[in-house]
């Protein structure tokens, strides 16, 4: 199935929202996004005046595999260990509204047209809004690293955003994925055997502070958004379920031939409304707090293996001292040792004070983050409830609507209320 | 009479109530409460027959909510002339006297309303059935409560007494205020005795709640948690709404067994509604064989109406299944979201107190505080979308098949009358038969006989034809019923909905200033 995004229109949900300081010599952005069977094609579309580019404006299409490529390549790439490297975006995942998708065209024979057509509606919607949320996650991913002064400059970055072929870059196999999964146990495992090491104290307050904060800040903010996305599969569930109970009561009413009638037919007319600010509230929680939160739990791994790299630079130097001081004791190959340790020592150094410098811009970009998102949240909440009044006007012969539609408040948030109070002043009458 | 008759003046009461209105809930809340209670009207429908009910009638009612009723019960009266129109006619031709005599199949019952006012002449112009309902508007006068359900015993004999308190001015009962403990084996006594007198010969009686072994089991062994609290709310409701249903009925009301049901201290023990008892054997074979006579009878429907209303009946059963199974569903999903906002509420908390940032972290805990109340909203709301909206409907559900059994039964009456006429017509030719082989003393025994039958085949008709116009005036009552029902739940419903918005408005509004005030 092919969709096109317009990605970098209004519609796109900048969930993280980095505040991306306006520096414009470097502007990249995804401009389109195709949806094919198994993958995802994104056009990555540069404006720069640097040096290092041969043209101003150009753009070039890129897989998912070819931004983790480049990712893994800023990871392994020493010159930048004592920098937050933006986290990889996640793989482009449909599996789940896929296969909801085909449930649906499988079919259930005691669901009408109608039901049918509006499930339907939802599940495109849904694809729809996983789409757009994989484009904003890749986009975000490039544009922090054209924002980072140190980041934007590496070489794999530049062919990545010029060069017009493919990359050739396959997607890990098993081998090189397992080799993955291993080398994240023995990093862990190290990093326990670094901090259990008996003379391997921490100089810095700072760090200290931070180590225990980002630990378990990291564990908090990742119960957070499991737990936000489950209130937000609730919230779609329940709109899902009020499409059959409009959907009865439409039938209900059109059976009556009483003054019920008309009460069933408003009131499955409010179920269709519930059931579309349901769907809205929950899409919202999903971009304004779920993806959020997804995000800054990333970004804090991010953080936790900057630190885990200084760790294991003081780590290196504290080796090299002991090493050295062996060395002098047994005054043998002192040169080589004192160089040695000379070498760890800088990089101790270089790595701390560039790692403090990114620890206080994750910090600040978190609280402006949070700040934005829940600030859009709350006013989106307030929104929804803020729904336009219904157009068709109820009857003069109404007493009790008139007077409704007469105290109507200026700041229409009871707007849902106002309809909910008409459908009930015309059915306590009629 | 229909174009003179005008809606009740709702407004006149409480002209201020709607004027000057700051929140858009008051005037709601003043409808409703003009609906409910509404004025001592000043001027009262303008049919004649209220002069009549005003003479025939002893005092008229004292309280407010019975002029409601009536007001609500001729404004649909009026409206469904059309629907009910066969019924008008007088359906009491013999009064015989007023007890009411326990039913067997043979006799016809025919329960007078024995209302103290009814000893004067009842004056014909009029239909006697709108008579009768504008008298027992008057009679409505009385209120059923369910409350305070203790467990009393131990173990797996321990069983749950409810109070049934009754508030009530009709002179039939020796108090105006009393109140009794029952167990639910009572109720379900109450209901086989009402059904075995009124079921067969038309009356829709009320279906008493079902059973439920599992539930009632987690209560005996005293599991105290709250599921069987649950369980035994929703008992109690289901126990009130049907008590309140039954006293509804104008001619159940005037049941010995139900006043003593109301009033008397202590009961015999109804031990045949055990599942397992010798009754309850019974009457499962009983509905089987039911279940196979309804496949074979096969009935000449004369009246379109009944054919009509069986159909309608259907399709309304087939309806109300589907959504009260959506309902269900969706009380079910509210439930989870509530228990999922109140788990992110405290992870929120937690990552609050994490937080170093000390505004931001202030703003986490606003937010985990915010969803707390969320919550609480959303359990409210999934309660009311229970009690109000799902039991509604698994009640309407219940008291359908009361109705479909009722026309099962009317079928089964004419089937009776068939049997008879075609018994009689073997008799005849037996006689003949006689006549032609000249037996003298044959003779006279089929002659006996056809006077026997022919007697049975005027009482099958007899039966049939009161069944069929107790049918029909039971079906008409039923629809109003009904159709109050409803529109009492959604306008509560609706109620409900509208405060939960109102809620959520308030607590986001509360919660923006300290999202902005994130340095």
């Amino acid at each position: 199935m092919e969709t096109h995004a317009e990605a970098g229109k209004e519609g796109k949900p900048s969930c993280a929202s980095v505040d991306l300081q306006g520096d414009s010599s470097l502007q990249v952005e995804i401009s389109d996004a195709v949806s094919e069977r198994d993958k995802v094609k994104f056009t990555v579309q540069t404006k720069s005046c640097l040096p290092y580019f041969a043209r101003t404006e150009f753009s070039v299409v890129r897989q998912h595999e070819e931004f983790i490529w480049l990712h893994d390549a800023y990871v392994e790439n020493e010159e930048y260990a004592g920098l937050i490297i933006p986290p990889a975006p996640p793989r482009p995942d449909f599996e789940a509204s896929r296969e909801k998708l085909q449930k649906l065209g499988e079919g259930d024979s005691s669901v009408t047209r109608e039901e049918f057509a509006k499930m339907k509606q939802e599940l495109e919607a849904e694809y729809l809004a996983i789409f757009k949320k994989t484009v904003a996650m890749h986009e975000v991913f490039l544009q922090r690293l054209a924002a980072h002064p140190t980041l934007r400059r590496d070489h794999n970055f530049f062919v990545f955003l010029e060069y017009g072929q493919d990359l050739s870059v396959r997607g890990k196999n098993r081998k090189e994925l397992l080799g993955g999964f291993l080398r994240n146990i023995v990093k862990s495992a190290d990093e326990a055997l670094i901090t259990g090491m008996s003379g391997l104290k921490e100089v810095d307050d700072f760090f200290e502070h931070e180590r225990t904060f980002l630990l378990e800040y990291h564990t908090r903010i990742r119960d957070a958004c499991l737990r936000a996305d489950r209130v937000m599969r609730a919230h779609k569930c329940l709109a899902d379920d009020y499409i059959p109970i409009s959907a009865a009561l439409s039938s209900l009413g059109t059976q009556e031939v009483n003054q019920l009638r008309t009460s069933f037919l408003k009131l499955a007319e409010l179920f269709e409304r519930l059931r579309k600010l349901e769907g809205r509230v929950a899409s919202d929680e999903d971009l304004k707090l779920s993806d959020m939160l997804r995000y800054y739990m990333r970004d804090s791994q991010a953080a936790k293996d900057l630190l885990y790299r200084r760790l294991r630079a003081l780590a290196d130097y504290e080796n090299a001292n002991k090493a050295l001081d062996k060395a002098r004791t047994r005054n043998r190959e002192v040169r080589p040792a004192e160089s040695h340790q000379q070498l760890c020592c800088q990089r101790f150094e270089r790595l701390s004070d560039s790692a403090k410098q990114e620890l206080m811009d994750f910090k600040s970009r978190r609280v402006s983050s949070f700040r934005k998102n829940l600030i859009e949240l709350a006013e989106l909440e307030l929104k929804h409830a803020k729904v336009s009044p219904p157009t068709s006007l109820p009857p003069p012969g109404t007493r009790v609507c008139v007077h409704v539609w007469m105290c109507t408040r200026v700041c229409a948030h009871v707007g849902v209320c106002m309809y909910m109070r008409a459908c009930v002043g015309e059915s306590s009458l009629s | 009479m229909a174009a003179e008759r005008e809606p009740p003046p709702l407004g006149d009461g409480k002209p201020t109530d709607f004027e000057d209105l700051e929140d858009g809930e008051d005037l709601f809340t003043s409808t409703v409460s003009t609906l409910e209670s509404s004025p001592s009207s000043p001027e009262p429908a303008s049919l004649p027959a209220e002069d009549i009910s005003a003479n025939s009638n002893g005092p008229k009612p004292t309280e407010v909510g019975l002029d409601d009723d009536r007001e609500d019960l001729f404004a649909e009266a009026t409206e469904e002339v059309s629907l009910d129109s066969p019924e008008r006619e007088p359906i009491l031709s013999s009064e015989p006297s007023p007890a009411i005599t326990p039913v067997t199949p043979t006799t016809l019952i025919a329960p007078r309303i024995e209302s103290k006012s009814m000893s004067a002449p009842v004056i014909f112009d009029r239909s006697r059935e709108e008579i009768e309902e504008e008298a027992n508007g008057d009679i409505f006068d009385i209120e059923i409560g369910v409350s305070d359900p203790e467990k009393v015993g131990d173990g797996m004999n321990a069983y749950m007494a409810y109070r049934v308190t009754t508030k009530t001015s009709l002179s039939m009962f020796s108090k105006s205020e009393f109140s009794v403990k029952r167990r639910f084996s009572d109720f379900l006594g109450l209901h086989s005795k009402l059904a075995s007198k009124y079921l067969h010969v038309g009356y829709i009686v009320p279906p008493a709640p079902e059973k439920s072994i599992v539930g009632m089991t987690k209560v005996k062994v005293g599991k105290e948690d709250s599921s069987s609290t649950e369980f035994v709310e929703k008992r109690r409701a289901a126990l009130e709404r049907y008590l309140q249903r039954t006293v509804k009925h104008p001619t159940l009301l005037q049941d010995p067994d139900l006043r003593q049901f109301l009033e008397s201290s202590e009961l015999p023990r109804a031990v045949n509604t055990q599942a397992l008892s010798g009754a309850g054997i019974l009457r499962m074979v009983n509905k089987a064989a039911d279940a196979v006579n309804k496949m074979t009878i096969k009935m000449n429907e004369s009246d379109a109406w009944f054919e009509e209303k069986q159909q309608q009946f259907e399709n309304l059963d087939q309806q109300l299944r589907k959504l009260h199974a959506s309902v269900e569903a969706l009380v079910c999903h509210r439930k989870e979201l509530s228990a999922n906002t109140a788990a992110f509420a405290k992870s929120a908390a937690m990552l609050g107190n994490s937080e170093d940032h000390t505004a931001l972290s202030r703003a986490l805990s606003q937010l985990a505080e915010v969803e707390e109340k969320i919550d609480q909203l959303h359990q409210e709301q999934a309660f009311a979308d229970f009690y109000m909206f799902s039991e509604l409907l698994s009640d309407y559900i219940r008291l359908i098949a009361a109705v479909k059994g009722v026309f099962d039964h009317r079928m089964k009456c004419w089937q009776k009358w068939e049997d008879a006429q075609i018994t009689l017509l073997k008799k005849r030719e037996a006689e003949a038969k006689m006549m032609v082989a000249n037996k003298p003393d044959k003779i006279q025994q089929a002659k006996n006989e056809i006077r026997e039958w022919e007697a049975k085949v005027q009482q099958g008709e007899r039966d049939f034809e009161q069944i069929s116009k107790t049918i029909r005036k039971e079906v008409g009552r039923f629809e109003k019923e009904r159709v109050k029902d409803f529109k009492t739940v959604i306008i509560k419903y609706l109620e409900s909905l509208v405060q939960t918005q109102q809620q959520l408005i308030k607590y986001w509004e509360a919660f923006l200033p300290e999202a902005k005030a994130i340095a």
